[in-house]
């Protein structure tokens, strides 16, 4: 376990490096970042100016260096619009988008999980037909214009919800639906699949022989092993998520990371969205190595690999 | 290859006509998809309007099923007086056209990768694992959305970010089906051959991944659809007055209030035109997954 265990670390770490020079990249796109801070109306000696205040004017290397450094003591320098530490505003909306996805997260497992073992019970029958309309729905439906469509029905016409803002928990009822059911079809359709392929297994059959409580068959036996993917399908669905209320955040009216993302672009506040980008990428980094560590705990065939 | 190699083939292949004869998602997918397409295709011909062109005497006309509806505007205006199903026909173009081209680029460069990997393998396969990890890790729609602003908002800037971020499903099942097909007898018959190294990829490999091929495609064009409806929803995606229909949406929201089906139907557009190619791909899945096994 040790050295799989070292592996995946140095592996992690790496795919950091990697995601963060991406990150800083970005700032680069667009050209010369002094003349983008300068703004259309800046002159020539205004961007001068900038571009040795932010030291803009040293080698790409060092600049790199600079800022992955100040990052990682949590200093992500500071926004252009609100002129204030990134560190800080991002502290304000972190656990706002952190809190929604995780709810959202939690009720995908709690839907889909059950629903995919009840649909591999009995492969074309009317309740995995249900649960393939639904996940066919679930893929076809853009989350954004469900949002809208949910805002219109339940906050307008029948009013049972506020149709924006959060300053009540009813508020995130809507968004928590939305952001959850973008998840659920790929989360209920692995469950099924790697039930009904377990199922079929001699273990299974033996353990029926040896006649053992169906419950158990599932729960123990079964589910144990078709769990495996689903760890890993898991961790990137909840990596997703995050990334996907960016959207969702914005048609409800959020006040959080992806909401702030959103908003520091059409801004151009680029040390925010750098930040952002960096913070995102390394909750994923984490999420997908915590999985397969797991997994790899789980299932000891898959510490050689 | 032997007689019977070649009667099992043709066996196999009438197998597959046969599956594909039989499912409804194909079918139904298919003609769906179909019915779109020649919509996208025909749009100058059928489009009762121009759907850019401006009327302000005559905005936010209700639809049919509406009273006060104007026959001449069957589905109604927009806020700038725009017939609004001469916008939801030339919105078929938009979404195809960059569903089938973002995916044609972001399938060759994850083609090329993937072929790359899965053959030499040892340290080009390290390297280019380590590539496809990198970009699993990024945050696809705020990295899209910040290259868009930064690129300048448009169609083609939302193409090519689309383009050069959305190949890593191609290259992770190419990768994988390469390394199958690499130790194959046929493979190690052309390399002992003396064939180069390209000649065996794209001759012995590439072939044999066509089926595999078609049906990443096809779940790729649903995805790239969905994300371009989405980046111009948030207004980094096409520019008014493209009549895209994510664009549509964010247009209509502001009336959310009283006018609803302003959003209702450009959604509904893209609910379709997705499930029809998501029908379509299961289906074509399922056919093939039935017979190779």
């Amino acid at each position: 376990m040790l050295p799989f265990l070292a592996r995946r670390l140095i592996v992690a770490a790496l795919v950091a490096l990697a995601v963060s020079m991406v990150a800083f990249g970005l700032m680069f796109v667009a050209g010369d970042p002094a003349v983008v801070l300068a703004g259309q109306a800046g002159r020539a000696q205004d961007v001068e100016m900038i571009r040795q205040a932010y030291g803009l004017d040293r080698p790409l290397p060092v600049q790199f260096l600079g800022w992955i450094g100040r990052a990682l003591t949590g200093n992500f320098g500071t926004s252009l619009y609100f002129n204030l530490p990134v560190a800080t505003i991002i502290g304000e909306r972190l656990p706002v988008t952190l809190m929604l996805g995780s709810v959202a997260f939690l009720l995908a497992i709690l839907v889909s999980v059950p629903l995919g073992i009840a649909a591999s019970l009995k492969p074309g029958g009317l309740l995995d037909r249900a649960a393939l309309l639904l996940a066919v729905l679930g893929q076809a439906i853009p989350s954004f214009w469900l949002g809208l469509i949910l805002i219109v029905v339940f906050g307008v016409w029948w009013g049972l919800v506020p149709i924006s803002g959060t300053e009540s928990w009813q508020g995130y009822i809507l968004p928590v639906i939305v952001l959850s059911y973008y998840a659920m079809p790929a989360l209920m359709r692995l469950t099924r699949a790697g039930m009904i392929e377990v199922l079929g297994a001699d273990y299974i059959r033996t353990a029926r022989a040896k006649g053992l409580a169906r419950l158990r068959i599932l729960m123990v036996h079964a589910l144990r092993n078709a769990v495996l993917p689903l760890v890993s399908l898991a961790a990137v669905q909840f990596g997703m998520m995050l990334s996907g209320s960016i959207v969702i955040e914005s048609v409800f009216a959020i006040n959080g990371l992806g909401r702030l993302a959103w908003e520091s672009l059409l801004r151009s506040d680029l040390p925010v969205v750098q930040a952002i980008i960096l913070i995102l990428s390394l909750i994923y980094v984490t999420l997908t190595t915590a999985a397969d560590l797991v997994n790899a705990w789980l299932d000891p065939r898959l510490r050689s690999a | 290859m032997t007689v019977l190699d070649l009667d099992s083939r043709i066996l196999q292949r009438r197998k597959l006509w046969r599956r594909i004869n039989r499912s409804t998602g194909i079918h139904l997918g298919g003609g769906l998809l179909a019915l779109i397409a020649a919509i996208a295709l025909l749009a100058p011909l059928l489009a009762p309007h121009d759907p850019i062109a401006q009327d302000l005497t005559r905005r936010l006309l209700p639809p049919f099923w509406q009273a006060g509806s104007d026959p001449a505007h069957w589905l109604g205006t927009d806020n700038l007086g725009r017939d609004y199903l001469s916008r939801l026909i030339f919105g078929a173009r938009v979404s195809l056209g960059i569903g089938l081209g973002v995916t044609l680029c972001a399938g060759l460069i994850g083609t090329m990768l993937g072929l790359l990997a899965g053959y030499f393998g040892g340290k080009t396969d390290m390297l280019i694992s380590f590539i496809i990890t990198t970009r699993l890790s990024l945050p696809i729609v705020l990295v899209a959305l910040a290259a868009v602003a930064l690129g300048g908002a448009s169609l083609q800037t939302l193409a090519i970010v689309l383009s050069l971020l959305l190949w890593d499903r191609f290259a992770v099942v190419v990768r994988s089906a390469t390394q199958g097909l690499r130790n194959r007898e046929f493979v190690q018959a052309t390399v002992s051959f003396g064939a180069s190294s390209l000649h065996v990829m794209l001759r012995g490999i590439l072939p044999n991944l066509r089926n595999t091929l078609i049906v990443v495609a096809t779940l790729e064009v649903a995805n790239v659809i969905l994300l371009e409806a989405a980046l111009s929803f948030l207004g980094l995606g096409a520019r008014p007055p493209t009549p895209s229909w994510g664009l549509m949406i964010a247009e209509g929201r502001e009336h959310i209030l009283f006018d609803p089906w302003l959003i209702a139907l450009p959604g509904s557009a893209l609910c379709l035109l997705i499930l029809a190619v998501n029908l379509l791909g299961d289906g074509v899945r399922d056919a093939l997954d039935a017979t190779s096994s």
